[in-house]
């Protein structure tokens, strides 16, 4: 199925949707059961914090839900495509048209200013050219960051630079954006400042977002906290 | 690709060292080719310069000018073949020449011929016994228009009443002149290579218009029952001694270093790549293709060549500017840089070919905090 065959996929008013999702790894002769059965609907414009302990999956979870890795089983359907069986072709076409990223360590690009970030998820696709300059410079506006479009990352401040990545994750008007540890690099006040800022972005523009967490602190600024250890998804 | 050329020009420092390397690669490259063309060319002018199609020696010769006799039976034989539409002698000896106000013993190395069937350059008619033209490679050696020059122990003299380019033969500058002349000369000095009236050393044929020249050869040799060895130009300059095996240990050489380069992209863009494993990651989770990247990585390599290049050729040029005549036999010449810019474009190609299963491993997963 390709996202041109949106039309014929479930449509369900949901970002997110899945059911039964399993996520099985083979290492050596031993199979690791990172996602067990994992049933989890996020709504249109929710935030939902993603919390548990190291490798208990929420990881792989935000993996399969952003297409970055295939489940072994179940049915995932991401802002109303079912993704399940998409190919690596298919998979890279979804990431660059319908979800967004934010990564643990930013990952900014660091030869790149901060518009020019922006704009890589433009670059690395079919080109939209003054459309998706113009989105830029009103996202960077928008994220209070317009008279630092021309810096290069090292010339940001750990919040700046968070504010970029969140600014990139949304160049493709993403039904669901998945962040992946937002805070961990960022001290608690800088922390507050970056998650209050996701949720604001987020309710703004009616987009769920899903943000795995250790932090507790996060879940206050979430819609709905839900659990993951061992694989297995406790509301 | 704009992502990769971005990369080059905000970090060049980060590719000086591959452009180093591989400026140092083109610069030899290039050096190694112009020097392998020079000496070709300084072996090989007098022949390349014929305005003929094939070389007729006789068989026993083994395709050597010098021990090639063509008695004039054989001539007229030749000359009676089909497609055969002109003939002329073609004579030669190394001497050496002196010339006026130089010491005796500093001697020019001098090739004499005397030709029939004019060369490109020279006029149809040879000139008058005891005038020849003079190779320009000559003048470096100070002989000019007018100049005598005492050929051989009997101090022949020949007066130079001009020029004629790219003739050299065996790394020596030639003179041109008529059979008479070269008779005359090689009675007075090499007694042993004297020909008797109406023998030459080899004939060259013009092929008529529309007639192959490979089958006006056959013909030739036919029709003199095998007395005769019919090469075209391109299979007599071959034949010339040493040319084959300065070709084949030249392009053994340029073919290690374009391996060498091979190496050094294949390397450095390997090194690169890993280096950038995690910024791949993140462009792949965000939808970059692994085409995509690889197309950037390959695109740098090119740069990177490109300048290297750019820096190879004006070096050659220089080079080639610099060098004074009759020292080192180096020649740049459009051809010999342009296919060394090709070899070299080829080699970051194929290097970077090494980076590209690198690249299609990288697993977007690994962006966002690995895969477990």
């Amino acid at each position: 199925m390709t996202p041109a065959d949106t039309d014929t996929a479930t449509r369900t008013g949901s970002a997110l949707e899945l059911r039964a999702v399993r996520k099985v790894y083979e290492v050596g002769d031993d199979e690791v059961v990172a996602l067990d059965h994992a049933d989890l609907t996020v709504a249109g414009d929710e935030i939902v914090a993603l919390v548990g302990p190291s490798g208990s999956g929420k990881t792989t979870l935000c993996s399969i839900a952003g297409g970055l890795l295939s489940a072994t089983d179940g049915t995932v359907v991401v802002d109303g495509q079912d993704i399940t069986g998409y190919s690596g072709r298919q998979l890279t076409d979804f990431r660059r048209s319908s979800v967004g990223f934010v990564f643990q360590s930013v990952n900014l690009v660091p030869f790149l200013t901060a518009r020019e970030n922006l704009l890589v998820v433009d670059e690395v696709g079919p080109r939209k050219g003054k459309v998706a300059r113009e989105r830029a410079d009103q996202l960077l506006e928008e994220l209070g960051l317009a008279d630092r479009a021309d810096n290069l990352p090292g010339q940001l401040s750990g919040g700046q630079k968070q504010r970029v990545a969140i600014g990139r994750a949304l160049m493709n008007e993403p039904g669901l954006v998945l962040f992946d540890e937002p805070t961990s690099a960022l001290d608690s006040h800088l922390g507050d400042q970056v998650v209050a800022l996701i949720r604001d972005e987020m309710k703004a523009r009616g987009t769920a977002a899903i943000i795995v967490t250790h932090d507790d602190r996060i879940t206050h600024y979430a819609d709905r906290t839900v659990h993951i250890e061992d694989g297995r998804i406790s509301a | 690709m704009r992502l990769a050329l971005r990369e080059l020009r905000r970090r060049p420092g980060r590719f000086a060292i591959a452009t180093v390397i591989l400026t140092l690669i083109a610069v030899l490259l290039m050096f190694l080719g112009g020097l392998l063309d020079g000496l070709v060319a300084a072996s090989t002018g007098a022949f390349r310069a014929q305005q003929a199609d094939l070389v007729v020696y006789s068989s026993a010769s083994r395709d050597s000018l010098v021990r090639s006799r063509i008695e004039p039976d054989v001539r007229q034989r030749v000359e009676a073949v089909d497609g055969a539409a002109a003939v002329g002698g073609l004579d030669s000896v190394q001497l050496g020449g002196r010339l006026d106000g130089r010491d005796p013993r500093d001697l020019l190395s001098i090739a004499l011929f005397g030709y029939e069937l004019a060369p490109a350059g020279l006029p149809d008619t040879p000139p008058a016994v005891g005038r020849v033209y003079a190779d320009d490679a000559l003048r470096a050696e100070g002989v000019e228009e007018g100049t005598t020059i005492a050929l051989g122990p009997a101090r022949t003299e020949v007066e130079v009443v001009g020029f004629v380019s790219d003739t050299r033969f065996n790394g020596q500058g030639s003179l041109w002149g008529s059979a008479e002349t070269w008779a005359q000369v090689v009675s007075a000095n090499r007694p042993d290579v004297t020909l008797a009236d109406g023998v030459v050393q080899a004939l060259v044929v013009r092929a008529a218009d529309g007639s192959s020249p490979a089958e006006v050869a056959d013909r030739i040799d036919a029709a003199t029952d095998g007395a005769t060895s019919t090469l075209t130009i391109a299979e007599a300059i071959d034949a010339l001694p040493g040319v084959s095996q300065q070709r084949s240990v030249f392009n053994q050489i340029i073919g290690v270093t374009a391996v060498i380069a091979i190496v050094v992209v294949a390397l450095f863009f390997a090194l690169l790549t890993v280096e950038r494993t995690g910024l791949y990651g993140v462009l792949k989770a965000v939808g970059a293709s692994s085409g995509t990247l690889f197309a950037g990585v390959v695109l740098q390599a090119v740069v990177v060549t490109l300048v290297a290049s750019a820096i190879g050729v004006g070096a050659s040029l220089v080079l080639d500017a610099v060098i004074p005549a009759g020292t080192i036999p180096f020649v740049a010449t459009s051809s010999r840089l342009a296919s060394s810019v090709v070899v070299l474009l080829v080699a970051a190609v194929v290097g970077c070919a090494f980076s590209l299963r690198r690249v299609l491993r990288v697993d977007p997963a690994a962006a966002i905090g690995g895969s477990a």
